[in-house]
């Protein structure tokens, strides 16, 4: 979209300012779902992490409603900004919209994980947590102020993240090895772990989305993955 | 034939044409006056052959001016004058001692209207080549129905042959003045919004008509409508106020042009 200048049409204006709106709407809502949820998991209330599994409802809502606007949009036969504008709304929310069901999961987690004693090693997750988090937050700031720069940025600091998730990993799988009952909660706090490294993805995406609002088809210059778990033995 | 590669304002990356053809058509320098009134300004641009190049900008901008050059047909009117150059095939056209027999039967102009001859629908077909070439009876059948197949009107019209141009719906007529045009075995198509007075079907059946006819000719086409010049070209020239704006390949024309101008033309926030 272009702020300078507006479209001819009115309510082609109204539409898409409609359209970012529900974006900005939606990707507050994720990142709140997804702050809440790491909080429950340090505070152990299961009642919270109830409603945060039932708000998640409203973030697909949202989504569903981005898809129609789309739809409708569409129809006007965009072309160049105004395609570009679309094109990554839609992809926008569907990566939020992936944030925020991954959110909901930690806090599905959490409810298995107060089950068992408190374990010590959840802070590791709260250090991966914060950090997802952020990237979050820096990625939708960079969308809403069509900044590619910071977009950039918060792709390179996917790194991190994958770095922070691998170490958390094979402190996990060290953890089970000297004690089997601690298997049943490490593999939620992995799977918790797997869904903030994920988070960073969907991040990710939505910088790639940024730049690609801003610059079209072209090329992002090349970043750096760190995440090894895949390929991690002990 | 000039062989030189294409040099157009777009970047490495887009590859969604394997190769730069050859051009087919350049302008070098051109001036267009209407008595003095300079409606096209030092254009300087290359046409690729057997592509479709559209010309885009809004009502005035000198995108017509531009194609009626490119037969000269603007010679038939008084105080028209271009200066500069355009080459076909190296030669340039606007040479007073190039022969205009010779340029019409090598580029073929279809305008917004059609505006089939009042006569038969084999004689406006045939009209055109019996002033360039004498055939026999047979040949001239041949020829006609060839013309007539190409611009995808034979199964429509080939047991009515005998009967008036006019009788034909608006959509047949405009692919019947497609047919007179390609009859003459040109080497360029002019379209003059070929479709902007036709429906929705009427206007597929020419797109489609013109996506095969990029085979063997090369083709601008004139259109106000954004969507078409997106769906139909290879290349785009945006032109304002008689200027080239902008000149690249449709596919990065219309997701991200490289002009503030052409981005707020095509996504209608002008003015």
């Amino acid at each position: 979209m272009n702020e300078q200048n507006s479209h001819i049409v009115k309510s082609y204006d109204d539409e898409q300012r409609g359209l970012l709106d529900e974006l900005i709407r939606m990707g507050q809502m994720a990142l709140s779902q997804l702050e809440a949820a790491l909080d429950v998991v340090e505070r152990r209330d299961d009642r919270a992490a109830e409603r945060i599994i039932g708000n998640d409802e409203a973030i697909d809502a949202l989504e569903q409603q981005v898809n129609h606007d789309v739809i409708r949009l569409i129809r006007r036969g965009p072309l160049a900004g105004d395609l570009r504008m679309i094109l990554a709304a839609l992809r926008v929310a569907s990566d939020i919209e992936r944030i925020g069901d991954l959110a909901a999961n930690i806090a599905k987690r959490s409810m298995a994980l107060n089950l068992a004693p408190p374990l010590p090693h959840t802070s590791g997750l709260g250090a991966l947590g914060r950090m997802a988090a952020r990237q979050v937050r820096d990625v939708l700031q960079a969308y809403v102020e069509r900044d590619g720069e910071a977009a950039l940025r918060v792709r390179a600091s996917d790194a991190e993240l994958d770095t922070l998730y691998t170490g958390l990993f094979r402190e996990l799988l060290t953890y089970m090895m000297e004690d089997a009952r601690a298997i049943t909660p490490c593999t939620h706090l992995l799977f918790m772990a797997k869904n903030l490294e994920r988070i960073g993805d969907h991040a990710t995406n939505i910088a790639e989305n940024v730049w690609f609002l801003i610059h079209g088809e072209e090329l992002m210059p090349p970043r750096d993955k760190r995440d090894e778990s895949s390929s991690t033995v002990i | 034939m000039n062989t030189a590669s294409i040099a157009l304002a777009t970047s490495a990356r887009d590859t969604v044409l394997p190769m730069t053809p050859p051009v087919k058509v350049s302008a070098r320098g051109l001036n267009f006056w209407y008595d003095k009134f300079l409606a096209v300004k030092d254009i300087h641009m290359d046409i690729p052959e057997k592509r479709v190049t559209a010309l885009i900008g809004p009502s005035g901008c000198g995108k017509s001016t531009l194609l009626r050059v490119f037969n000269r047909i603007y010679a038939l009117y008084p105080k028209q004058e271009a200066k500069g150059e355009v080459l076909l095939d190296g030669e340039n056209i606007l040479d007073p001692k190039y022969p205009m027999n010779r340029l019409r039967s090598k580029v073929g102009m279809v305008f917004q209207k059609p505006v089939p001859f009042p006569m038969t629908i084999f004689e406006n077909v045939a009209y055109g080549i019996r002033h360039h070439e004498r055939l026999s009876k047979a040949d001239m059948d041949l020829r006609v129905e060839q013309a007539l197949r190409q611009a995808a009107l034979w199964d429509e019209v080939k047991d009515k042959q005998k009967e008036s141009g006019l009788s034909l719906s608006g959509g047949q007529q405009q692919r019947l003045c497609i047919a007179r045009a390609i009859a003459l075995k040109p080497d360029v198509l002019l379209l003059d919004e070929p479709t902007s007075a036709l429906d929705p079907i009427s206007t597929s059946r020419i797109e489609q008509l013109i996506e095969e006819l990029k085979q063997q000719f090369t083709i601008m086409i004139v259109t106000h409508n954004m969507q078409q010049a997106a769906r139909v070209s290879d290349y785009t020239a945006f032109m304002y106020l008689g200027d080239m704006v902008e000149h690249g390949q449709t596919a990065q024309i219309f997701s991200n042009p490289s002009k503030q101008q052409t981005e707020d033309y095509i996504t209608g926030r002008f003015g």
